[in-house]
């Protein structure tokens, strides 16, 4: 009892010799013992012999599943699933351990990610896509629990090798799913951020930028740049910017806001917040916000004004209407005049 | 050694930089300017930068030091020009210059000095 406790270096030499031997005997059994019963070509046979009663099951209750998304006909089903089945077995066949993350597993992960691209694409669910993995589990169990009734231990191992296997398979879908979504989305928000970034000429030399929802880093990016660049072509020198559709204005908001004006003015272009609703007004004071160096206006209206005013030209009030310098009225080809 | 131009027209002073500003180029300018502008007497100097797309820090700070020179000397500065992509790299540097005067480009630049409407 002492001597198991003792450290190995304290014991003889003969004792060491025992001690390793018996260990290594030991791992080399379970070694080969793995390598048995984990043999893909095992079931790399079994997928090939009962490839076509497996296919009678599982194409109908992937048909039931995917006729509901539409697109999909029975003879495509029919096609990746003998294409599935053979990536699976050529896998099998390369090696004798089953394990889906070794390169012998390369074309599988392929195949599952077209296959799971393409679902995501057409609008199935990640469990209608997982299915396609999943659903072939309970038929093929149910011809190995017929196959191998008599033993036991075997039936036993090869239910959790297969187990295992189709389960990191399915979850692979899962994955692969979940990144092309993405991939969907974050293509969706550039297109948004392109569309959402006019800017417009509204006079000579006069542009207007209309920000429609949050203005965040990156947008502000886009928005500046577009500006600038409109600046440039158009040899505009007033912009004015309309938070209209700015939902809320936070500090962050209001300094994106500012460097915008500032890079304008550094081209040589002054630049008008307008838009700003009460509530706003109201937020930014109270946050201590600084806008004091920027002109700011009610409405997109008297921000015109102020830059026809800076540019030379005026509006020439109508007179019948009598409205306010404000508001101004319906406008007229005579209504401006040039300086 | 490379040394930058400075026009005189009239009353004002016209320099285009047209070449990478290197730190030592930036110094001579301000030395060359500041000279120019009590030697001339001149009222304004217009800074074309239209054809430099790289700034960092230092040029910069000496874009803003040279306006604020030339004020004490008594000559109104405008920068004219800046590329869009300078204008944001000032920025998100935090160089807003805020006492120089810009302009789109030299014309509305010398309108600007010259008190006359830029349209």
């Amino acid at each position: 009892m002492l001597k198991s406790i003792a450290p190995l270096s304290s014991w003889s030499g003969r004792e060491q010799n025992d001690i390793v031997g018996a260990l290594r005997r030991q791992l080399i059994i379970d070694w080969g013992h793995c390598m048995e019963t984990l043999g893909g070509t095992r079931l790399a046979r079994l997928f090939n012999e009962r490839q076509n009663e497996l296919l009678g099951e599982w194409v109908p209750q992937q048909y039931a599943i995917a006729s509901r998304r539409g697109g999909v006909t029975e003879v495509q089903l029919r096609d990746q699933f003998v294409q599935f089945v053979a990536v699976v077995c050529a896998a099998l066949e390369s090696s004798d351990r089953v394990d889906f993350k070794t390169r012998g597993w390369d074309e599988v992960r392929g195949f599952l990610a077209d296959v799971s691209t393409q679902r995501a694409r057409q609008g199935f669910t990640p469990v209608e896509t997982a299915m396609f993995v999943f659903s072939l589990k309970e038929p093929l169990f149910a011809r190995l629990r017929v196959e191998l009734a008599a033993d036991p231990a075997t039936l036993a191992e090869l239910t959790w090798t297969i187990s295992t296997l189709f389960d990191a398979m399915g979850l692979y879908t899962t994955e692969v799913f979940q990144t092309s979504r993405e991939q969907v989305i974050v293509r969706q928000q550039q297109e948004l951020l392109e569309l959402s970034t006019p800017v417009v000429q509204l006079w000579d030399g006069i542009l207007a930028l209309p920000l429609i929802g949050t203005l965040d880093s990156a947008r502000t990016q886009v928005v500046m740049e577009s500006l600038l660049q409109k600046i440039v072509d158009t040899g505009a020198a007033i912009a004015v910017i309309d938070i209209t559709g700015v939902p809320t204005v936070d500090t962050l908001v209001a300094q994106h806001l500012l460097k915008t004006v500032a890079a304008a003015r550094l081209m040589g272009a002054d630049c008008i917040i307008s838009g700003i609703r009460p509530q706003i007004a109201q937020t930014i004071v109270h946050l201590g916000v600084n806008l004091q160096n920027v002109i700011t206006k009610a409405t997109l209206a008297d921000a015109f004004v102020v830059a026809l005013s800076r540019t030379g030209k005026s509006v020439s009030g109508a007179g019948a209407h009598g409205e306010a310098p404000g508001a101004p009225g319906p406008l007229r080809g005579n209504q401006f005049a040039g300086d | 050694m490379e040394r930058i131009p400075i026009l005189r027209m009239g009353k004002l002073l016209l320099v285009t930089i047209q070449v990478d500003m290197h730190d030592r180029l930036a110094m001579t300018l301000q030395d060359d300017l500041t000279s120019r502008i009590v030697k001339d007497r001149a009222k304004g100097v217009l800074i074309d930068i239209s054809s430099l797309d790289v700034v960092d820090s230092f040029i910069g700070r000496m874009i803003g030091d040279t306006a604020a020179m030339a004020r004490v000397l008594d000559a109104e500065t405008v920068v004219v020009g800046m590329q869009p992509s300078v204008a944001i790299t000032l920025v998100e540097l935090g160089l807003a210059l805020p006492g120089v005067r810009t302009a789109l480009n030299v014309e509305k630049g010398m309108a600007l000095l010259t008190g006359t409407s830029p349209l």
